[in-house]
């Protein structure tokens, strides 16, 4: 279906209501429980990770003291869900899809979770609204990038970014929905809204990843200028707010980008990347991010 | 109050049922989706307590790791349909289950319980617990105990997967 006059504007809107009311089927083999539980527990995990989000002073549903921690542990349900899927659907190209979504879950989360590390040792904390609050100095400027730790914040940046791509399965790493070979992966059998829920959770995914990188990176709702605003301004919670969203949706762009650049990678060069270069990467920085979080310290 | 109550009873209710369900379905694969109940309802049931980074870590390590890792086994190996039914085996079961329940249960019964009301607010853990574990005065050197022994056994698993030289088997 087409729509939309002025740059295709309502094509999004059409889309999801085309999703909405189209017809939900159970494919006569599946199993109905495990069919229907998944993209609930996919859907339900993705809008959890939300709950952290620091989006601007004041706006966040709930500071947790473990904020990043809570986030890993939820975003690692969702690969319970792929599986769940897969195998509910009863269909050969889905269990494909599974396994391989379950081999790539199980080998990025230790990279992605390790690239985290020098942040949480630099801001000495989980929370996610803590870490923003430290980034506030130099007239809004004072990201983690921009620290003196520079150097260590720039390398693990980089692979967070490529480490939540293949959580998130995202080209290069689509390979549990590879449309070439195995039709749709693990979610080929879903239909309407259901298959929406899956869709909705990879950008939701998308987002939760990218407003992490920004919050610890890239200084959150902090902005060039803030100081010019009077203490306590009104106007602050929505240009912090604006700030954070502009630095999360230019992440996701790039994370698009970067998935019409690359083309898919084979199953193996996923594994040999993520074993033989992500990980010993993550574990370097996360010596070097110690040491020298050490060494300043120090009396 | 009867929050808590309510919460205790939801989360011991999933992890029961989902353990019996894993104990007792007919089909591994179910089995190990019942396991994700049982590991979120003991996740709640420490969040209940104000462990919070025990719960978080329950999820993170059992839920997204270890049940993967089963999930991902269980579906390399070939189907063999469904188990047979528990027979005369589960009297038997039930008959040795039964001294340490009634051990349980009398040990519960003579417990004294505090006044839950009285519990302080419950805050973060993470702090606490990372000064116990690596802090020379708490329990640094068995928490490092524990690490050589799991490196240990990495080295062992590592050794015993990784494929033999080929023999040489000219005769």
């Amino acid at each position: 279906m087409r729509t939309g006059g002025w740059h295709g504007w309502s094509q999004t809107l059409a889309d999801a209501i085309k999703l909405l009311t189209k017809e939900d089927i159970l494919p006569s083999g599946a199993d109905p429980v495990l069919f229907r539980l998944a993209p609930a527990l996919v859907m339900g995990s993705a809008l959890a990770m939300f709950a952290v989000l620091p989006f601007a002073p004041g706006i966040q549903f709930a500071d947790l003291d473990l904020g990043i921690y809570f986030l890993l542990a939820i975003a690692s349900l969702t690969t319970i869900g792929v599986i769940m899927a897969g195998w509910g659907s009863n269909n050969k190209w889905s269990l494909y899809g599974a396994m391989r979504g379950a081999a790539q879950a199980a080998s990025y989360e230790i990279p992605l979770a390790l690239s985290l590390i020098p942040p949480i040792l630099h801001f000495g904390t989980f929370s996610l609204l803590n870490a923003t609050e430290q980034q506030s100095g130099w007239g809004g400027m004072g990201w983690y990038v921009f620290s003196d730790a520079f150097w260590v914040a720039i390398p693990s940046f980089f692979l967070f970014l490529t480490a939540s791509l293949a959580e998130n399965r995202r080209a290069p790493f689509d390979l549990p929905e590879s449309e070439s070979e195995l039709v749709a992966g693990f979610h080929t059998e879903y239909s309407g809204l259901r298959f929406a829920f899956f869709f909705l959770e990879e950008y939701a995914a998308m987002f939760a990843t990218s407003a992490v990188a920004t919050a610890y990176w890239l200084g959150g709702w902090n902005f060039p200028g803030m100081t010019l605003l009077a203490e306590g301004s009104a106007w602050l919670p929505w240009l912090g707010a604006l700030a954070f969203l502009l630095k999360a949706m230019f992440l996701v762009c790039v994370m698009i980008w970067v998935r019409w650049t690359l083309p898919r990678l084979r199953i193996d060069q996923v594994m040999t990347l993520g074993w033989k270069y992500l990980t010993p990467l993550a574990l370097g920085l996360m010596v070097a991010a110690a040491g020298w979080e050490a060494w300043r310290a120090m009396p | 109050m009867t929050g808590e109550v309510l919460a205790f009873s939801l989360f011991s209710a999933m992890a029961v049922g989902g353990a019996g369900l894993a104990l007792f379905h007919r089909s591994a694969i179910h089995s190990a989706f019942a396991l994700l109940a049982s590991f979120l309802g003991v996740a709640g049931l420490y969040l209940n307590l104000g462990a919070d980074f025990l719960a978080v870590t329950q999820v993170l390590l059992y839920a997204g790791g270890i049940l993967v890792l089963y999930l991902f086994g269980l579906m390399l190996v070939p189907p063999e349909g469904e188990a047979p039914r528990p027979g005369r085996r589960a009297l038997a079961l039930v008959l040795a289950a039964a001294p340490v329940a009634i051990f349980l249960i009398a040990f519960l019964a003579r417990s004294s319980w505090g006044d839950p009301s009285r519990l302080p607010e419950p805050e973060g853990t993470v702090r606490g617990i990372g000064l116990a574990l690596l802090t020379p005065d708490g329990w640094l050197v068995p928490f490092e105990y524990a690490s050589i022994l799991l490196l240990a056994a990495l080295v062992g698993a590592v050794h015993l997967a990784r494929r033999s030289a080929p023999k040489d088997d000219s005769p």
